[in-house]
């Protein structure tokens, strides 16, 4: 049987003291579409409905994606009906972990909106542009920000974030 | 470059949207009743003022979704409007059976 080769397989990645940077490969990933009022009260996750937020619900993280739109990380199985679309988007995005006190002004080279943390502080996520590169920014606890990237943008970002990095 | 206010991401570059061209341009109620003359122009013909236009706007690059403003084509300078994708008030967690 064939290897599973994860998008960023052979990314060295960046491990110093100002900044740390690497792929997190094959965190599964749903798709939920649904109108909040109509949620079954048996869904075994919780939907954050401020917009550019995201929470932790038992073992996985639901990032607010749009008002009938949320993007769970975890594994966990969740149920679809009538009202709640729910699709497997595991391959279709990695992640990069962009960590350490150097990450947020490595990001902000290629990224317009605020990261300070002040602005975008652990419980914040973003969909926005980073070098040109359609992402999802999650801010995490201790420094810690995820950017997920769709599969075909990995190593464009990845070279992009290590020749950014040279300033760190 | 425009900052344009998304009315969920909050002001984000031009860059990130996609522009939707005039606002309330209602499809026809009858399109076989039309004239040809009648369907171009329903397709074709938009209004092209100098000053406040109200238009549409689609935040590809974030939310997905489809709103409406009004910018003023001399100065760029833009005003939210509500009557598509408004926002409705947020609570904080959807936990089902219809609460918000």
């Amino acid at each position: 049987m064939a290897d599973r080769l994860s998008p960023l397989a052979g990314f060295e990645g960046i491990s110093d003291a100002r900044l740390r940077v690497r792929e997190i490969p094959f965190l599964r990933q749903t798709n939920v579409r649904v109108d909040p009022g109509r949620l079954p009260s048996s869904f075994p996750v919780r939907l954050p409905v401020s917009p550019g937020t995201w929470l932790s619900s038992g073992e996985t993280d639901v990032l607010w994606l749009g008002p009938d739109e949320w993007l769970v990380i975890g594994d966990v199985d969740l149920p679809r009906s009538e009202d709640v679309a729910v699709t497997d988007v595991s391959a279709q995005r990695t992640t990069l972990l962009v960590a350490g006190p150097g990450a947020r002004d490595l990001l902000a080279h290629g990224c317009a909106i605020d990261l300070h943390p002040s602005v975008f502080g652990p419980g914040r996520c973003a969909q926005t542009t980073l070098a040109r590169a359609q992402v999802i920014l999650i801010a995490r606890e201790h420094d810690e920000l995820w950017v997920l990237v769709r599969a075909s943008f990995a190593r464009y970002l990845a070279a992009w974030i290590t020749d950014a990095a040279v300033d760190y | 470059m425009l900052l344009i206010p998304c009315p969920w991401c909050g002001p984000r570059d031009e860059a990130e949207f996609r522009y939707g061209g005039q606002a309330h341009v209602a499809y026809p109620g009858d399109p076989g009743a039309l004239t040809d003359e009648e369907w171009a122009h329903y397709l074709f013909f938009r209004d092209n003022p100098k000053g406040p236009f109200e238009e549409r706007w689609n935040h590809t690059s974030g939310c997905r979704r489809w709103f409406n403003l009004t910018r003023d084509t001399a100065t760029n300078e833009i005003w939210p409007t509500t009557s598509a994708g408004a926002r409705p008030g947020t609570g904080t967690v959807a936990t089902g059976g219809g609460s918000r």
